[in-house]
């Protein structure tokens, strides 16, 4: 539905998107991961049609967003980072306004714009201008804009941003509910919305796509090691960490917390063998306290910081490429 | 087409959903009020002292000649400190608040964009021009003025406001600012006034031919006469097309931009 295919973007000498690749399938969810400044923005403007790219191909429901932009264009529903509201406009008639700009016809515009209004569930607010609207409103009318024209594809910069928790919840599951008749791109700084609502992730950044994979399997190959957390209450004077170091199988034991004779450390492993048992043993034939054991799990967000950060990010694994992914 | 007339009619809403239509209705209702009053006064004590003089037999006074002429170019002097105002917010404003990024990624053309935005300030003006229309017809009412110079002094009128409509869209445009837009087309457009001012200063053909084709006031002279001339006609219509164009073009250089 979506084909990406070596997107670049300069901004005079500087490259904000670096040769990016990936597809998009029917009805599939993909999340736009990636730290401020990645290029997730100027992606989906490309994407889009708002500007175009330096070179590279972007095909949108079969229609070039650069050579046919008009038509590409009436299938995508876009939401950008600020939703583009005109303040002196009441809901109901920006609604439609976008809805004429977008193609309704004018017979189906009232009908498809209340449907648009109840999904987003901004209908208690039709009347009410744009302009004195709160954040949560603004965002779910720059939300149901995007998909009032029911387009094929929708495009979601930070879709959740400025809702409260209980909002960023109905707005997953509106977006949940969307996918199926609908192709999905959406971009979130918020880790657990990726892992909750997408069926892939495209890792971005520096303008490069680091990685392609579903969340769950993000997480799993990233981690080459087991590791285990431990606290630990010994007399003053011993030391824990050479002690833990000894238990067979572990590699390296990382320090992290020291209150008074509670210690705590890191524990890594070698990849699939759990120490913890043996670990356990170790403390309690020592006869220290075992405050606390239990396996550390990286997540989502320290994939995404493995893979975002220079130092790390050779040290992983080989991310799979874009084009294997699809 | 319809794209045109949604962005048109979006445009127009926003105008009369701010202050700024009835702040410019209002003002240039106000002014244009003032100055015909001032002008007729004049007309009148003109007449009164003419008639007393002359006595019968006389040619009447012309009320096209002396009045209706002078009123239409004070008044477009008058547009010319109007228009900055309705044009300054057309792009700036789109800029600054984002909207700019729906109307792009709308199935829309450049073109499309453009001349809605156009057809809108276009459409304020014409209401503007509507708000005269009371007085000029108290003028049918209880004269006799020819109607033609009329007319065509409207129709001078009109082409005049849209040509600065044109290089205002243009400058709002390049800046996100709709202050800076305004001050700036109103520099511009008082430049373009000054020029006609200047060629008395001036000699030589060449520079009388820079400056001519820069006195955009001066093609209104003959519209309040009662003529229209193609030449003039064609002036007004490259004005307005080459303020769009740049328009077209400063629309697409600020997409590769960015």
């Amino acid at each position: 539905m979506i084909e990406v295919q070596h997107l670049t973007k300069q901004y005079g000498r500087f490259t904000a998107v670096d040769d990016v690749s990936f597809r998009v399938d029917k009805g599939e969810i993909l999340g736009f991961l990636g730290p401020n400044g990645a290029g997730k923005t100027t992606t989906m403007r490309i994407l889009t049609g708002y500007m175009p790219a330096t070179s590279g191909k972007a095909v949108i429901a079969g229609f070039d967003i650069f050579d046919q932009p008009i038509e590409a264009k009436r299938r995508i529903g876009y939401l950008p980072e600020t939703p583009p509201l005109y303040t002196d406009m009441t809901v109901r008639d920006y609604l439609l306004f976008v809805g004429r700009i977008r193609g309704v016809g004018s017979k189906a515009l009232r009908a498809q714009v209340d449907t648009a209004m109840e999904k987003a569930r901004v209908a208690d607010v039709a009347n009410r201008h744009c302009g004195k609207l709160s954040k949560g409103y603004r965002q779910r009318v720059g939300l149901a804009q995007a998909i009032l024209h029911n387009p094929e594809v929708l495009i979601l910069d930070e879709p959740t941003a400025g809702l409260d928790p209980k909002q960023i919840m109905e707005t997953r599951d509106l977006i949940k509910g969307l996918a199926g008749s609908h192709t999905i791109v959406l971009s979130t700084h918020i880790l657990p919305e990726v892992a909750q609502t997408c069926e892939r992730v495209v890792i971005i950044n520096k303008g490069k796509v680091a990685a392609v994979d579903t969340p769950a399997a993000l997480t799993e190959r990233i981690q080459a090691s087991q590791t285990i957390y431990v606290q630990v209450d010994a007399p003053s004077g011993t030391d824990v960490a050479a002690a833990i170091g000894g238990v067979p199988g572990v590699t390296r034991v990382t320090p992290v917390e020291q209150h008074g004779t509670l210690a705590s450390f890191e524990v890594d492993c070698h990849k699939g063998e759990d120490r913890r048992r043996e670990v356990a043993r170790l403390v309690v034939t020592r006869d220290w306290g075992l405050v606390e054991l239990r396996p550390s799990r990286l997540s989502l967000e320290e994939v995404f910081l493995q893979l975002t950060t220079d130092e790390t990010a050779s040290a992983a694994p080989p991310a799979q490429t874009p084009d294997a992914a699809a | 087409m319809s794209n045109i007339l949604a962005v048109a009619n979006k445009e127009l809403r926003s105008y009369f959903g701010s202050p700024i239509a009835y702040a410019v209705l209002g003002f240039f209702a106000f002014a244009f009020d003032f100055m015909f009053w001032v002008f007729l006064r004049g007309f009148i004590e003109q007449s009164a002292r003419m008639g007393g003089q002359m006595g019968m037999g006389m040619q009447p006074v012309n009320i096209n000649q002396m009045m209706v002429r002078p009123l239409v170019m004070q008044i477009s002097v008058i547009v010319l400190f109007m228009l900055p105002m309705v044009t300054m917010r057309t792009y700036s404003e789109e800029k600054r608040s984002g909207t700019i990024e729906l109307l792009l990624t709308a199935p829309l053309t450049d073109l499309e964009i453009i001349l809605g935005k156009f057809l809108g300030a276009l459409g304020l003006y014409a209401a503007m021009l509507a708000v005269t229309l009371p007085c000029m017809l108290m003028l049918f009412a209880y004269g006799n003025p020819d109607w033609q110079p009329v007319a065509t002094s409207y129709l001078g009128l009109f082409l005049l406001g849209a040509s600065f409509i044109a290089i205002g869209l243009f400058i709002s445009s390049t800046t996100q600012n709709q202050i800076v837009a305004g001050v700036l087309t109103f520099v511009l457009l008082l430049m373009l006034l000054l020029a006609a001012w200047l060629r008395d200063f001036v000699t030589g053909p060449w520079a009388l031919n820079v400056l001519s084709a820069f006195a955009i006031f001066e093609h209104l002279d003959d519209f309040t006469k009662g003529v229209v001339d193609t030449k003039h006609v064609a002036y007004y219509l490259s004005l307005i097309t080459f303020g769009l164009f740049l328009t077209a073009r400063s629309v697409d250089g600020e997409r590769w931009r960015g």
